[in-house]
């Protein structure tokens, strides 16, 4: 959560530079920076998520070294998960609890001709994000350990892709469909990964 | 600060230089401490700072370690299995501190955002004698400066006179006024905060209600905070008093001041505590030679000790260094009660009797919880609130800021754990802590408004 935030913190820095670098009345510019903001602050989040393992790394070399038994008490997996979970938390919080603080207050949504399921839609992209983000960070410990670069990349694709689609806000169908196929998808992918399959998804279901 | 007690000094020959700071016959508080630090806040009466370190007693490998035979053989896996215990036990204690942090910051973030009254400007107090009413920017830097000075130099002389008291064993006299700030503190703001409370939420209460309420209140606090009483109940009264004083500081200490006067103090505190002969350092080096628990009073503790087979009686347990200090100028002051963690428990844990030490085996398990001077809750509290209560409606701020802090806490806690000796608290959270609000509030803010306004999601 807080590699997040300094990763959020440095690209908000950027984008505040350049904004107050140029002219304010100058709407494609300005829709232009906010889009450059918005893909320099995904990379630079993953960058930060790849800080954030080296680091865990580390963290879990010194463990093994202190342990009796060669093997450290919690893995790389479980961190992978906790660190996935951390971001989406952060990111989450970041994007809805000033809505969560307005909601509370009087107001009509939408009167001013914007879309009326804002607050909804809100919350189901902030639920989707939340979810990408653990998975992506399962994805990415795991391409880090076994150095497979094309899930790293894999990884990247999907979160660019993610945040561009909500560019096509207010026409929902445009960000909400294609990001819930993409959670899916990583679900899969990440469960894969995680040891599942399967034959356990089965025998859970029924409860064996 | 992380001072490791042994109960038994017949083992843990290896463990010796680490318990070199510490006596090795303490009694059940282990030691701590960052920054000592005592606060005495009044309601518009001086305010004394004390500053309480955190401190972490890492578990003292006993846990069925049995005596001291064969301890070469059993030294390098002693120090192996201590490691990890510490470890493991520091994580668990990262955690157990976690919690009442995030209590307390809870309590004064939701008072801050729902009470109007504690962000409303009614005055200041007599320690921030300067006004930032002033029409230009640079004044207002300089009055903020000084009310610092004044206020730093407020603590200094406190925490020296603190000392002075403690070396020339004037015990009667902290214990007196440790009572008295306490029973203003759990009397007086409990009764203000609870009518602001009633007012802000429009609910009316009749008098004899409000006095039954406040008097169970302040004396079950009292007894909970000073004597003997259940320790998650303790726990909840220091929570609350540490919120109640934060509260206090929040609502009088002018914008700038404030802030000049967090940094100002997390520099103090690390001189206090680091320097050889800084005030802090000596109250604690005094401390161990004599064996005593530092201030069992102002100390939050998330202890639960259990000490086994001691053949010293547990004297120093006693609370006869129950010191809490006080300012008390016009004996108008409150302070912050102690928190008697270590001398009730020790009371209310040591079930079984005390054995010879020459049957010496088992060490039953002495875990050894966390310490964390109520200080460092107060102003960590304070660093939130103002963020609560003054960044332009924004949670977001509010929110990186109590990460940052919680950050800086597992960061402190860390070098505790490698240093093992007294460490201030402060600086490296409320380092974090300001670094992330001023930049929160001023960059990232109308980054994410823009991006909500545009439903953009990063």
């Amino acid at each position: 959560a807080f590699f997040w935030l300094v990763s959020l913190l440095l690209s908000s820095l950027i984008w505040f530079i350049a904004v107050k670098a140029s002219d304010p009345q100058d709407e494609p510019l300005q829709k232009g920076l906010l889009i450059f903001g918005v893909m320099f602050s995904v990379l630079l989040q993953e960058t930060f998520r790849f800080l954030y393992y080296k680091l865990l790394r580390k963290a879990i070399e010194g463990l093994v070294a202190l342990s009796e038994d060669g093997c450290s008490p919690i893995s790389i997996q479980q961190m992978a998960y906790v660190a996935g979970l951390g971001f989406g938390l952060m990111s989450g919080a970041f994007s809805m609890i000033n809505l969560l603080a307005d909601a509370l207050g009087p107001g009509t949504v939408g009167i001013h001709g914007d879309s009326q399921l804002y607050f909804l839609t809100s919350a189901f992209m902030t639920m989707v994000l939340i979810f990408l983000h653990t998975f992506w960070g399962i994805l990415f410990f795991h391409g880090c350990e076994h150095r497979r670069w094309w899930e790293i990349t894999a990884v990247v694709a999907m979160h660019l892709a993610v945040s561009g689609s909500t560019f096509c806000n207010p026409l929902y169908v445009g960000s909400l469909v294609p990001s819930y196929l993409l959670m899916a998808a990583a679900a899969a992918w990440a469960y894969l990964l995680s040891g599942g399959s399967a034959q356990n998804l089965h025998r859970f279901l029924l409860c064996k | 600060m992380i001072t490791f007690m042994n109960n038994s000094d017949s083992e843990e020959e290896p463990c010796n230089e680490r318990t070199s700071l510490m006596s090795a016959e303490s009694p059940p508080v282990p030691s701590y401490q960052d920054g000592l630090q005592a606060s005495a806040a009044g309601e518009a009466q001086a305010h004394r700072k004390r500053r309480t370190g955190s401190s972490r007693g890492p578990n003292n490998i006993v846990d069925g370690e049995t005596s001291d035979s064969d301890v070469p053989v059993r030294e390098s896996t002693l120090e192996n299995e201590e490691e990890e215990q510490i470890l493991k036990y520091g994580a668990k204690h990262v955690i157990m501190l976690f919690v009442p942090v995030t209590l307390c910051m809870i309590v004064v973030v939701a008072t801050i955002k729902s009470v109007r009254f504690y962000t409303e400007k009614n005055g200041q107090l007599i320690y921030t004698p300067f006004s930032e009413d002033t029409p230009s920017v640079g004044q207002r830097l300089l009055n903020s400066v000084l009310n610092t000075i004044i206020m730093i130099s407020v603590i200094v002389v406190m925490t020296v006179f603190l000392v002075l008291l403690y070396k020339y064993r004037c015990y009667k006299f902290i214990h007196g006024w440790l009572i008295l700030s306490s029973l203003m503190l759990l009397f007086m703001f409990t009764y203000i905060y609870l009518g602001e409370v009633l007012k802000t939420y429009n609910v009316a209460m009749d008098y004899p209600t409000l006095f039954l309420v406040i008097w169970n209140f302040g004396a079950v606090g009292m007894i909970c905070i000073h004597w003997k009483g259940p320790l998650q109940l303790q726990q909840a009264y220091l929570i609350m008093i540490s919120a109640l004083m934060a509260l206090v500081f929040i609502k009088y200490l002018p914008e700038w001041s404030a802030w000049v006067i967090l940094g100002a103090i997390s520099i103090y505190d690390l001189i206090a505590v680091l320097c050889p002969k800084g005030p802090l350092r000596m109250l604690v080096e005094t401390a161990q030679e004599r064996n005593e628990p530092i201030f069992p009073a102002l100390i939050y503790s998330s202890a639960m000790v259990w000490t086994v087979g001691m053949a010293k009686p547990d004297a120093a347990a006693r609370g006869g260094s129950q010191q809490t200090w006080d300012a008390a100028e016009d004996g108008r002051e409150n302070h912050r009660s102690p928190s008697h963690a270590d001398s009730q428990m020790s009371e209310t844990r040591s079930p079984l009797p005390t054995r010879p030490i020459t049957s010496l085996e088992e060490l039953g398990e002495e875990e050894r919880g966390v310490k964390l001077g109520l200080g460092d809750f107060i102003f960590y509290s304070v660093l939130v609130g103002k963020a609560a209560a003054t960044a332009s409606g924004d949670w977001n701020t509010t929110l990186a800021c109590f990460v940052a802090i919680l950050i800086g806490l597992c960061l402190t806690l860390l070098l505790l754990a490698v240093f093992k000796k007294a460490l201030p608290a402060l600086p490296i959270s409320i380092t974090f802590g300001l670094i992330f609000y001023f930049s929160t509030d001023n960059l990232v803010r109308p980054f994410m408004d823009t991006l909500a306004a545009h439903q953009l999601y990063i």
